[in-house]
């Protein structure tokens, strides 16, 4: 774990003409992933019940539709496609930085358990509070947060180890499990129904102001992303390393968690805790990229790509039942997660 | 020990280095003798209070003799009387049943995978069987639980065979961690399903809501009467591996050089596992860390002998999860809160503070 420091200095030369050509791939993958996302968004804003020819779909985003397609564009679709491009983003990025800072490739929110905090604070306004809307999401966030600190707290014992965060974060997921099973137990059924609906994600609750909130917040922790990012990959060299190369270790890791936390708690806040994206997305851009990178971008980008397509396949799979992104990214997430674990037989050497 | 005491006088002052080592250790080991025979009489002792706590406690407490009267000679006019026959007595039954065989299975586990964080439900026992239970409920319009146990034993035993082959897949075997994370995997794989069944249906949701919190209330008898030869049959089963799980805490070379066939001692705790957690889900719901909680206190008490911590487990889990019960009846002043819940309310720290306790290099 700790990096050897001649090894560091070896690879220094070659690592040099390896970054720039991951650097231009990374622009490369980037690109073609914007493309695909501007085709999801474009199939998924003009078909359903109403369709909307893609023709179409410029000229009533300048004003010139009519009243139905007004309708349908704005109301309806285009916040879907907007919000789970946003949340998709938060969650490709949150992912990448839990992984890379933790070193562990099952340090993700949704498997640590800071998802199962949302939801636990969620049901617990829908069901016993009987709130709806704004409010459920303000109480996801702040049940995220709270698990967090807690996982970061109980975790820390002169320091953080990936490991011992992600059992600490499996045992609060747990524990969220079964107060969820309590809270769904009481009450009327529509309303244990509304919030399982809730708990599974997915795009259903868009709203622009949602998406106003969610923008502004991004606008905020992008750029601190963008701060933390060189020093996050000088870390990856390992700690000895990076605090040589005049990084303080400590405050980043901290800096960097808090920010990934508040990235997860406002996605799941506006589309419930879809299962998986942040788990999924930054190996497979890491994939893409290759050459060992943050790619921190790409993350966010195949994040989106995994929201907007499980929301296709969600609304399209079973004719006239919508199942929510979070179903679909949770029955394809999952079995990656299986294979992840038993393939690491290297890594669980450590373990 | 008073031979011993004898020969170290007759030996006098000078005393080899070896022999006095050797007198420490029977003298610890003694120590640790006393204590597990005591510690069994005290975890008897706390046995039989939990039980009387189970009959006599809840929405009304029921004095000494009326509890004692219902169970001796019984009056089917009396309310009371009734109230201790056919609600509390199944209940108590369930609990023992079930916390005996959920901490047993979990000792196995421990011991077996040699994971210090192996749970039946940790390991995606519960979610197996669940997913099984949602299946009836949906596909085949089973409601009473009675009806339930079939499958959420078919499903534990199914999702206990996957975990254990996805994390004992790989050059290394079942490592703590991968295990650990299989469980996690199964978990996540079969919530995902259950919750893409409920949310389309929700007479389906109806009737699984009440099932998944884990609880003893609700269960009659019936269930009891249909589930009990197998809890004893995988008790029975588990107690004769005692001797085997100690030979593979050496680990798996050593055991076979000792004169142990790991495949076959694998399958039949393998087979210990599935019928106890089967059973145990299926007479009180998903119920998590009792598995995980129970072995680990015990082993405070009994130390590293699996013979001795089976026996703990068998007299303890069914405390823990009497006590939970009887907690959850009463904490709320009104209404119940169930045993599953009470149980990962305690569970869960105890979890964090194995995980806290391992060290850096065991992770």
């Amino acid at each position: 774990m700790t990096g050897n420091p001649s090894l560091a200095t070896d690879a220094q030369p070659r690592t040099l003409t390896a970054r720039s050509i991951t650097r231009r791939r990374a622009a490369i993958v980037s690109l073609v992933l914007l493309v695909v996302i501007l085709v999801l968004t474009v199939v998924g804003v003009s078909n359903g019940s109403f369709s909307i020819e893609p023709s179409r779909i410029l000229a009533t985003l300048f004003g010139q539709g009519e009243r139905a397609e007004e309708f349908v564009l704005f109301r309806l679709r285009l916040p879907a496609s907007v919000l789970g491009i946003l949340v998709g983003a938060a969650f490709g990025v949150a992912g990448a930085l839990f992984q890379t800072l933790l070193r562990n490739p099952l340090a993700s929110p949704d498997i640590i358990g800071i998802s199962g905090g949302a939801s636990v604070a969620a049901a617990f306004g829908i069901l016993i509070l009987g709130v709806s809307g704004a409010m459920v999401s303000l109480l996801a966030f702040v049940g995220a947060v709270i698990v967090a600190l807690a996982i970061y707290s109980l975790s820390y014992r002169g320091g953080i180890t990936g490991m011992r965060f992600v059992l600490i974060g499996v045992g609060f997921a747990f524990m969220a499990q079964s107060v969820l099973g309590y809270l769904l137990s009481r009450g009327d059924v529509r309303e244990a129904s509304q919030a399982l609906t809730w708990m599974v994600g997915g795009l259903g609750g868009a709203d622009w102001q949602g998406i106003a909130v969610l923008a502004i917040a991004l606008a905020v922790l992008l750029p601190l992303v963008a701060v933390l990012a060189p020093q996050l990959s000088m870390m990856q060299l390992g700690d000895d390393v990076a605090a040589s190369l005049g990084v303080s270790v400590h405050r980043t890791r901290q800096g960097v968690l808090a920010v990934a936390v508040a990235m997860t708690a406002v996605a799941v806040a506006f589309a419930g805790p879809i299962a998986f994206v942040a788990f999924v997305s930054a190996p497979i851009a890491r994939r893409l990229v290759g050459g060992g990178a943050l790619a921190l971008v790409p993350s966010a980008l195949v994040g989106a790509t995994v929201v907007l397509t499980a929301d296709l396949l969600g609304t399209y799979l079973i004719p006239g039942a919508s199942v929510p992104a979070g179903v679909i990214t949770a029955i394809i997430g999952a079995p990656y997660l299986l294979w992840l674990i038993a393939a690491s037989s290297r890594q669980s050497r450590a373990a | 020990m008073a031979v011993n005491a004898i020969r170290s006088a007759k030996a006098g002052a000078p005393q080899s280095a070896e022999r006095r080592s050797r007198e420490q250790h029977t003298s610890a080991s003694a120590a640790r003798r006393t204590r597990r025979i005591v510690g069994l009489a005290a975890s008897g002792v706390l046995l039989v209070i939990a039980v009387w706590l189970s009959l006599a406690i809840g929405n009304r407490a029921i004095p000494f003799g009326d509890v004692v009267q219902a169970l001796i000679a019984p009056n089917a006019d009396d309310h009371v009387h009734m109230i201790v026959r056919d609600l509390r007595v199944p209940r108590t039954l369930i609990g023992l049943a079930a916390g005996a065989a959920l901490a047993v299975a979990g000792a196995i586990m421990q011991g077996i995978t040699r994971n210090p964080l192996a749970d039946p439900g940790l390991l995606g026992v519960n979610a197996g069987a669940s997913v099984f239970v949602v299946i009836a409920i949906a596909a085949f319009g089973v409601t009473a639980p009675l009806g339930f146990v079939w499958f959420a034993f078919a499903g534990a035993a199914v999702a206990a065979v996957v975990v254990y082959a996805v994390g004992s897949f790989g050059r290394y075997g079942a490592t703590p961690v991968k295990l650990a994370l299989a469980g996690t995997a199964v978990t996540a794989i079969a919530t995902s399903f259950v919750t893409l069944m409920l949310i389309s249906d929700s007479e389906t949701l109806n009737a699984y809501r009440f099932w998944q919190v884990g609880s003893l209330a609700g269960r009659g008898l019936d269930t009891f009467a249909l589930l009990w030869p197998f809890v004893a049959a995988g008790l029975v089963l588990a107690l004769l591996l005692g001797r085997t799980l100690n030979l593979l805490a050496f680990g798996e070379e050593l055991a076979r050089g000792l004169g142990d066939n790991p495949l076959l001692s694998r399958t039949a705790a393998a087979v210990a596992v599935v019928v106890l957690c089967g059973s145990a889900t299926a007479l009180a719901g998903p119920i998590v860390f009792i598995g995980l909680v129970i072995p680990h206190a015990v082993r405070a008490i009994t130390g590293p002998d699996y013979r001795w911590i089976l026996i703990f487990s068998l007299v303890l889990g069914p405390v823990l999860l009497l006590v939970a019960d009887v907690i959850g009846r009463v904490v709320l002043g009104t209404g119940e809160l169930e045993a599953g819940l009470v149980v990962a309310a305690v569970g869960a720290p105890v979890m964090i503070a194995v995980v806290r306790r391992l060290k850096v290099g065991a992770l």
